[in-house]
């Protein structure tokens, strides 16, 4: 196995260690934490895919983050509410079974995906960075002034939905759920990264017009990168509303778009496991430095400051040393 | 209880023209915070989302000195150079590592300075907002040919705001200084080869920038609040207005603040008026005002689609 | 800091006799906003809960103290903390509703008590009110109510209304129009952290408004009236104290003086609590308090006064002795509704100046004994 095999192993025994130990000693708000950390792992997995394998900077992923948040919200709160969500043509009823809404999150966040990429893959560069930051920030504002779904004051649910065989309540079990998906989406996208799709994808990274001489359009690969990164950033966001039973716009707002670049950075670009990584580091700092001191997001600021400065390539980088660099 | 009945608010000509110069007014100072930003992008290729934070500085700045000394004017000098000292010493410790970067990584970066400035702002004057006001010579409406009863002060910010376009073009179609920059627009290995210092340049044109941000903050602060946190939504309207207008121009800055002044203003009063057609009142009210808050996002998008770098952007 | 020395020494005192204390120990956790923009009313909220259990000199209260962000998944994510690791009693400190929302159903649903001091969303008055559930502060809608009581009682015909388009901007406007007897000239939602009303200010000159009602918390609220008054438009105005309170009045200067403002407390208030209060935060901060502050107050008070009725381990009698309300509120009169909101009177003040220092004074009383139209709503 390579260094960053083993870096990621501990990585990934660290994040499902640390739950299992504090389940063990009766701690559930670490188990809470840890899956926090999970999540936003998640989300952190699929802006990876476009960032990472097609450098595509997206500062909208919060854009399908908080459509995943309200594909849940929007489905729960009908059920909760015996309110169908449609009458006619279809009766379309909410539900509080998690696979089903996973299943309209991915949906709705990949479709979401297909129209803001094909408009948005048109521009590059800056260009792109700033058109998926005015997109995320329209959903941003449609949520807060649209009052069916609770506007700026969200919609809380009051029980944590169900999956199939397990009492998701039990911050344990919900843990699980939680890590087993991340572990399919690490799979899956490293998978992706090594089959012809993520070569080529590659290679439109980096020489875009060897690629269109060999038949491939560079404009299609990156859409179909945009759209599986987008639709895996909505299942975090449908598992992060879960967690909190709780949605708002601030799921879709521009700082969380900002902190899932974070974690991919934190823990090193184009790495399988560096938002894992990333979210990590990121939720325990976030914990510990809160009780330090009411300024804390100065700290914040000078370790995120260090970590650009000094620690090229993030964690899973500067551990590894040069590998899979990033261009 | 009777219910109230509403009376639709109607746009009259004088109501419109008004909103005009409101929308002029809201252009020009998103320029000065735009003109910084665009610069240094098209000179250093750096993207700097702490640009709010300078704009914050400016503000706390002419806060402070306008409430120790009681003179605005002083207020403004001293919301120019705190702003520009801030930048160059944020440049010096931190920018000049960025410029051979990606643009992750100085997003990254800059995004780590937000928080810094921030906070940092919130510890030396605190959690409540300061207070800074017009002064007397500029406060009171004037009346307009037309019978139209305007702000002075917002006049008097239009001038300042097209005095400092006029000055900006011409320093950089004039002057040494315009000369170099225009050349490290275009090329930067170049510009170093012909012995110009730089790095010396990188900071001054940063410093510029920062100054410029601060005294629109200073400027807007005197009008609205002066609080921490009071730069992020002026530089996310500041990047909408660069990307508009195409990074690195000047004149698209100038044309992408007006046409996002003018876009906003505007379609917050004419958007409702035009759902009260065929809307019932408070349905229109609420739907018009969700719309128009999106309206500058969907006309920046409608830009970048129509043609990929911004109006009077370069080709790459 | 004497504070920090209280909390430190409850906290050793708390682990030294954990077997003792644990009997009739309360552990209160407060979510409250300490960092960001919103700071200054989190920490107000703070200060006032934490000088009430100081002046009583209680050894018998643990307060735990924690930072939301304003955001409302670092809300709940504290929530579950204290919930879950510090086995606290009662939540309290939320500022804004939409972190109520999201904290209290689910903390109320798990048997906890949470104790209002600011944020009094309609959802939690009406359908979704809960019996463990205590606002002391004001249910959203009431200051605006008692806005368009003064109105009626100034003679106001034809008000220009404005406020953000969100949900507590759209319960305001709706609160104000409730009690409201007159026209409206304009109805306005403006965008939510606008810091710009020149518009809106040409659409009120444009009208044919008597008069302006508005809300705008916080900055917003600091832009508008700066800019109203300098627009050279002297309609009288009206607002809720959000956008009038001692924390960011001196932000607005001059532009406020002689502006109507409704509020359930001032700081002229007659009454010994009061007194005793204005005085003691002014002593141990070196600034005047503000509504928030007299809210986490209150908060305490209350939270006191209940334990010496009743242990907190048993909810039956606790929440009882919560419903009494038997506390020296500083607002004078209080007491709960059957949907556990306030019943009590709301004032009109005016902004003043004395000396240097811009404060509001009482000038009447806008609605007396005043509940909340959504008791009916709530079956617990």
């Amino acid at each position: 196995m390579s260094r960053e095999g083993w870096i990621n192993a501990l990585l990934l025994a660290g994040v499902a260690g640390v739950p299992l130990w504090a389940w063990a000693v009766d701690e559930p708000f670490t188990i809470t934490l840890a899956t926090r950390a999970a999540i936003l792992a998640l989300a952190g997995v699929g802006l990876n895919i476009a960032l990472g394998l097609g450098g595509l900077v997206s500062l909208g992923h919060a854009a399908f983050f908080g459509i995943g948040g309200y594909a849940m919200g929007i489905l729960a709160s009908h059920a909760q509410a015996y309110d169908p969500i449609m009458e006619a043509p279809i009766l379309i009823q909410g539900t509080k079974s998690m696979p089903v809404i996973w299943l309209v999150a991915v949906a709705a966040a990949a479709l979401a995906a297909l129209v803001i990429g094909a408009l948005s893959l048109r521009t590059s560069g800056v260009y792109f960075i700033m058109i998926t930051l005015a997109f995320g920030q329209m959903f941003y504002f449609f949520a807060i002034s649209w009052p069916a779904y609770g506007g700026e004051d969200g919609l809380s649910i009051y029980v944590r939905n169900g999956f199939p065989g397990l009492n998701t309540l039990d911050p344990i079990q919900f843990f699980g759920l939680c890590f087993a998906l991340l572990l399919l989406a690490l799979l899956f996208s490293a998978r992706l990264a090594k089959a012809p799709f993520g070569l080529a994808l590659n290679a439109a990274r980096q020489v875009p017009t060897r690629v269109a001489t060999v038949g491939l359009s560079p404009f299609r690969l990156r859409l179909v990168a945009f759209v599986m990164s987008g639709a895996i950033t909505g299942l975090a966001g449908a598992l992060f509303a879960d967690l909190n039973r709780f949605v708002s716009p601030t799921m879709f707002s521009w700082q969380t778009s900002g902190e899932i670049i974070v974690f991919v950075i934190l823990g090193g670009v184009a790495r399988t496991c560096g938002p894992v990584a990333g979210a990590a580091l990121f939720v325990a700092l976030e914990h510990v430095l809160g009780d330090l001191s009411d300024y804390w997001h100065i700290y914040l600021g000078l370790i995120l400051l260090a970590v650009v400065l000094f620690a090229r390539g993030g964690i899973v980088g500067t551990l590894a040393g040069r590998g899979r660099a990033h261009d | 209880m009777p219910a109230p009945r509403h009376k639709a608010i109607s746009v009259t000509p004088i109501l419109f023209i008004e909103q005009v110069l409101n929308g002029l007014q809201f252009g020009v100072m998103l320029f000065l915070m735009a003109a910084g930003l665009t610069l240094v992008f098209g000179v250093m290729g750096l993207i700097n989302l702490a640009h709010g934070s300078l704009y914050m500085v400016g503000a706390f700045a002419a806060a402070a000195v306008a409430g120790a000394t009681g003179s605005f004017l002083l207020a403004l000098v001293a919301a120019l150079a705190a702003a520009a000292a801030a930048g160059t010493i944020v440049e010096l410790v931190v920018i000049r590592r960025l410029y051979h970067r990606d643009h992750l990584d100085q997003v990254l970066a800059t995004f780590a300075l937000i928080l810094i400035f921030s906070e940092g702002t919130r510890w030396v004057f605190g959690s409540f907002p300061l207070y800074l006001n017009i002064p007397d010579y500029l406060s009171g409406p004037v009346t307009l040919p037309g019978g139209i009863e305007y702000p002075l002060y917002r006049l008097a910010i239009i001038g300042v705001g097209l005095a400092v376009a006029v000055g900006l073009f011409w320093l950089v179609s004039h002057t040494r200084l315009g000369i170099r920059i225009r050349a490290g627009e275009s090329d930067r290995e170049m510009i170093a080869a012909l012995g110009v210092d730089i790095s010396k340049l990188y900071t001054v044109v940063f410093a510029l920038g920062a100054a410029l941000a601060g005294l629109a903050g200073a400027l807007v602060g005197a009008i609205q609040s002066v609080q921490v946190g009071m730069g992020e939504p002026v530089l996310i309207l500041a990047f909408v207005v660069i990307v508009i207008g195409g990074i690195g121009s000047i004149k698209g800055a100038l044309v992408g603040a007006l046409m996002v002044g003018l876009t906003d203003t505007l379609g917050g009063v004419l958007l409702p008026a035009l759902f009260r057609l065929f809307l019932d009142n408070s349905a229109a009210t609420t739907t018009g005002s969700a719309l128009a808050s999106m309206l500058i996002y969907i006309l920046m998008a409608v830009v970048l689609i129509w043609r990929p770098r911004g109006l009077f952007g370069v080709a790459a | 800091m004497k504070l920090r020395s209280l909390i430190a020494a409850a906290c050793i005192g708390a682990l030294g006799t954990a077997a003792a204390a644990s009997e009739d120990t309360v552990k209160v956790g407060m979510i409250t906003t300490l960092s960001g923009g919103g700071a200054g009313l989190g920490i107000d909220v703070r200060d006032g809960f934490l000088l009430a259990i100081e002046q009583a000199g209680r050894d018998d209260i643990e307060v735990v103290v924690e930072d939301d962000q304003r955001k409302p998944d670092i809300a709940v994510q504290l929530a579950d903390k204290m919930i879950q690791s510090e086995k606290v009693d009662v939540l309290t400190g939320i500022i804004w509703s939409n972190l109520a929302m999201a904290v209290v159903p689910s903390a109320t649903a798990r048997g906890k008590f949470y104790l209002s001091p600011n944020a009094g969303p309609s959802k939690l008055a009406g359908q979704g009110c809960h019996p463990n559930y205590f606002n002391v502060a004001w249910q959203n809608d009431n200051l605006h109510e008692a806005a368009g009581g003064y109105a009626n009682d100034a003679g106001f015909s034809n008000s220009f209304i404005l406020a953000p388009n969100y949900p507590a901007g759209q319960d305001a406007l709706a609160g104000y129009k409730r009690i409201y007897d007159g026209e409206l000239a304009g109805e306005v939602f403006t965008k939510l952290g606008q810091k710009d009303y020149a518009s809106e200010i040409a659409q009120i000159r444009a009208s044919d408004a008597d008069s302006v009602f508005f809300f705008l918390p916080g900055g917003m609220g600091i832009s508008f009236l700066k800019q109203y008054a300098d627009s050279g438009l002297d309609l009288p105005v009206v607002g809720p104290a959000f956008s009038f309170d001692q924390g960011i009045l001196q932000a607005v200067g001059e532009a406020a003086l002689g502006v109507k403002n409704t509020s359930q407390w001032s700081k002229d208030l007659d009454n010994a609590a009061n007194t005793a209060f204005v005085a003691a935060f002014q002593a141990e901060y070196g600034r005047l308090p503000s509504l928030y502050a007299s809210q986490g107050y209150d908060t305490a008070n209350l939270l006191m006064s209940a334990m010496d009725a009743a242990d907190v381990g048993d909810a039956e009698g606790f929440r009882a002795a919560l419903k009494a309300a038997d506390f020296d509120s500083v607002r004078g009169d209080f007491e709960f509704a059957a949907n556990n909101h306030p019943v009590q009177d709301i004032y009109v003040r005016e902004v003043i100046k004395e000396g240097d220092v811009f404060t509001n004074r009482i000038i009447g009383t806008a609605l007396e004994d005043h509940s909340n139209v959504y008791v009916d709503d709530c079956k617990m």
